[in-house]
């Protein structure tokens, strides 16, 4: 008895350190200085609609790539529910990939962790320079003034896609250009178990991309000039409020939806269960859940009024970015692997497959990305679309309000009125927290 | 068991008192045998010994260390270099006032409520079910192993099943309490919301009392029958037998029972994460959630390790005091 209370003792106590002190264990990229038989660890980020799917568009590009320059690329498709951990595990111990994708949220933050090879100008040139990528796209890859930690390798902007049997049946001739609009056309269609709006309530980046939009939109963006977090001034609380008021005073949303993290928006979209959806290059998934192309449009999302445009965006930049990691024993052939992924062909391959927008110039202007829905997101991400703040505590930052947002949808969920006392006092919370 | 240990030992004073034992030696030298008879076990021990140190100690003095340091993303890379941070991490988060200790405070309360709820009624269940099952009647085993289900079920495919019973729109939960009994007059959140921590409570037990109902009975096993034949033949019931033999002679089983289900259920990490995600909702937000949000989400380890450590402290002073206490308690019995 004495052994087990003992060891029961010491376990409990190990695995609560264990939390703060572990470190994963990861595959080690290979080293070896012999450039004929170089082989690169790549971790890839599911992209498609399931980490098979991923296997499959890109080991054939990875074959084409050992042809042309004869280095072996290993590819480990990572789920981004363990991305970002994987990552630091990596960082912490100094074993990880050489290559690998990152959500560009993050850019500024893995920055601030040394963990990546600077993009200086003569890194920067082996990869084709900046002018190679839209300029959109490079002001998502991490702090200004500081060498990129990353290149753009697929993006992605927000649209609003309309269902438009239900538009019709409810008299709607046009979708809605501002906030305004939106919320009288969902009301018009909310009724019985239809909703005007599907949100993803309990996904903290849903809400993180769109609560930002939203405030960007009345002048603020949770963070000061100097990258300090100020989430409490008038426009960043107004904008929280209005996101979750949709469902609260808005009555168009569905209260379920709160609960939403695994993309059940999309398929009650996809069901007609709703009428409107904000979403990022939805069209895949889409398909997959029953949904033809026929039934819906995409148009720019809503903004307060007047046109999108840069200073008044209507979207968040979103997309993957590729970085090389500094552990790497082999940096000459990493670049040279993401030189080979963001080229004009590979671009072309790869983005039509995931149906993003390749981010590299040359390659956008192909006729494979000028579908309805393609061309209305490449125009929202060349010229309205915001970079999220590209600071070191953007990470901590979607945690702190995306889990405040996910609360107060809790709130309006169960009948609670959700006023800009309760929002304030949320963010000024969340804001505290981000001192530690 | 003790009737068992007596017949067991050899008859008092066999081979002793004949007057042809060895001869007598100085107290040094036996003392220094007895050492060398009994060391041999020890020495085969220490090997693991060392290990169990290895596996257990190390992660933990590190974890100590780290709760020193002000070991933030900036540091990760090279953790060495993070420079020390004294009690300023302790500070920040026993600051009650402040929002990281008010926070914590928060879910400690709440892990605390948790723990209580989740480990009684564990124990109720299990202890009433192996009373229930002692008699022998048709089906017993199968029942027995009925029970045992849920403590077999990997965790994590278990709370996934119950993630989707508790769903809103089409979860088994609100079916059944909405839409066929009728109790609730409209469907409730699980996941989200008050309810959050009495599904955290439920599955809690469902998963813990197979393991209480397991052990009660094992402990069962070892009370002799004549006991309650005799008792029957003095006039007691049913209630008496079971306050005055069952009761006492589980004495033992359960001071252990009810410390390991306080220690698993306090620390329980993966059952709230698997239900909730990363951030849980605030009425469940327990404190191995909330340590992990510290530190992997805010990528504040030095923080999240000073919470640990404040943790480890609390657990082994109700450890010690429990300990303390009920073989106080059974001393005075005895």
């Amino acid at each position: 008895m004495r052994i087990i209370r003992v060891s029961a003792v010491a376990a409990a106590a190990t695995a609560v350190l264990a939390l703060a002190a572990c470190g994963g264990g990861t595959s080690t990229g290979s080293g070896g200085g012999n450039t004929t038989s170089t082989t690169l660890t790549y971790w890839a980020s599911n992209q498609g609609a399931s980490l098979q799917t991923d296997y499959s568009v890109l080991n054939p590009e990875l074959a084409k790539f050992k042809q042309q320059t004869g280095i072996t690329v290993k590819l480990q498709v990572v789920g981004w529910a363990d991305l970002l951990n994987r990552i630091l595990a990596a960082t912490t111990s100094g074993q990880g990939p050489d290559v690998v994708n990152i959500g560009n949220t993050w850019s500024a933050s893995l920055q601030a962790t040394g963990a990546f090879l600077p993009f200086s100008s003569s890194n920067f040139s082996q990869v084709g320079g900046e002018s190679k990528f839209l300029t959109s796209a490079v002001g998502s890859t991490g702090a200004a003034g500081q060498p990129p930690a990353a290149v753009p390798l697929y993006s992605l902007a927000y649209g609003l896609y309309y269902n438009k049997a239900l538009f019709t049946a409810a008299g709607i001739t046009s979708p809605p250009a501002t906030w305004d609009q939106l919320v009288a056309d969902g009301k018009k269609v909310t009724h019985g178990g239809t909703y005007g709006l599907a949100v993803e309530g309990a996904s903290i980046p849903e809400n993180i991309h769109n609560v930002f939009v939203l405030a960007k939109q009345k002048g603020a963006s949770f963070f000061d000039s100097a990258g300090n977090p100020t989430f409490t001034t008038p426009g960043d609380v107004a904008a929280v409020q209005q996101w979750v008021n949709f469902m609260g005073s808005d009555h168009i949303v569905n209260p379920g939806d709160a609960q939403y993290a695994q993309n059940q928006s999309l398929s009650d979209f996809a069901k007609g269960k709703a009428a409107m959806l904000l979403w990022q290059a939805a069209g895949t998934t889409l398909k997959a859940d029953g949904m033809a192309p026929g039934a819906y449009g995409v148009a720019p999302v809503p903004v307060e009024s007047g046109i999108p445009s840069a200073s008044n965006p209507d979207s968040m930049v979103a997309g993957i970015n590729v970085a090389v990691f500094k552990d790497s024993k082999n940096h000459a052939a990493a670049l040279k692997f993401v030189n080979f992924m963001t080229s004009q062909s590979e671009q072309i391959k790869i983005n039509g497959e995931y149906g993003s927008i390749p981010p590299v110039k040359s390659a956008l202007s192909n006729s494979a990305f000028s579908t309805a829905e393609e061309t209305v997101l490449r125009n929202v991400l060349s010229t309205s679309a915001v970079a999220l703040p590209q600071v070191p505590k953007e990470s901590q930052f979607e945690t702190a309000v995306g889990t405040a947002v996910k609360n107060l949808f809790a709130d309006a969920a169960s009948g609670k009125p959700v006023s800009a006392a309760t929002v304030k006092a949320q963010l000024s919370s969340a804001q505290q927290q981000m001192q530690g | 068991m003790t009737v068992s240990l007596r017949r067991d030992a050899p008859p008092a004073g066999s081979g002793a008192g004949r007057g042809r034992g060895p001869a007598p030696q100085p107290r040094s030298v036996r003392l220094l045998n007895k050492i060398k008879k009994g060391g041999l076990p020890y020495l085969f021990l220490l090997p693991a010994l060392l290990l169990e140190l290895l596996v257990h100690f190390v992660p933990m003095i590190f974890g100590i260390l780290i709760s020193f340091k002000q070991l933030t993303l900036f540091f990760i890379r090279n953790w060495t270099g993070a420079p020390w941070a004294g009690f300023g991490n302790y500070h920040l988060v026993v600051d009650v006032h402040g929002a990281v200790g008010s926070a914590l405070l928060h879910s400690f309360f709440v892990t605390c409520a948790f723990t209580v709820l989740a480990v009684g009624l564990s124990w109720l269940f299990g202890t009433v079910a192996a009373i229930l099952t002692q008699d022998t009647f048709r089906g017993r085993a199968a029942l027995r192993t009925i029970f045992l289900t849920p403590f077999a079920l990997p965790v994590y495919a278990s709370v996934i099943i119950w993630a989707f019973m508790f769903q809103y729109n089409n979860g088994l939960v609100n079916e059944l309490l909405h839409n066929v009994l009728g109790i609730t007059s409209r469907p409730s959140f699980w996941l989200i919301g008050h309810n959050s921590f009495f599904a955290l409570v439920i599955i809690s037990i469902w998963r813990n009392w197979p393991f209480a109902f397991l052990c009660v009975m094992a402990g069962l096993q070892g009370i002799p029958r004549d006991l309650y034949e005799a008792s029957a033949i003095d006039g007691a019931g049913i209630w008496q037998q079971i306050r005055r033999i069952t009761m006492p002679s589980l004495r033992a089983v359960h001071q252990v029972l009810v410390l390991v289900l306080f220690l698993w259920t306090f620390n329980d990490f993966t059952t709230p994460f698997v239900l909730f995600g990363a951030s849980a909702p605030s009425p469940a937000d327990v404190v191995s959630v909330h340590i992990y949000q510290a530190s992997f989400i805010n990528w504040n380890f030095g923080e999240g390790s000073a919470m640990s450590v404040l943790m480890l402290i609390f657990l082994l002073l109700v450890t010690a005091a429990y300990l303390l206490g009920t073989s106080r308690r059974r001393g005075e019995n005895a």
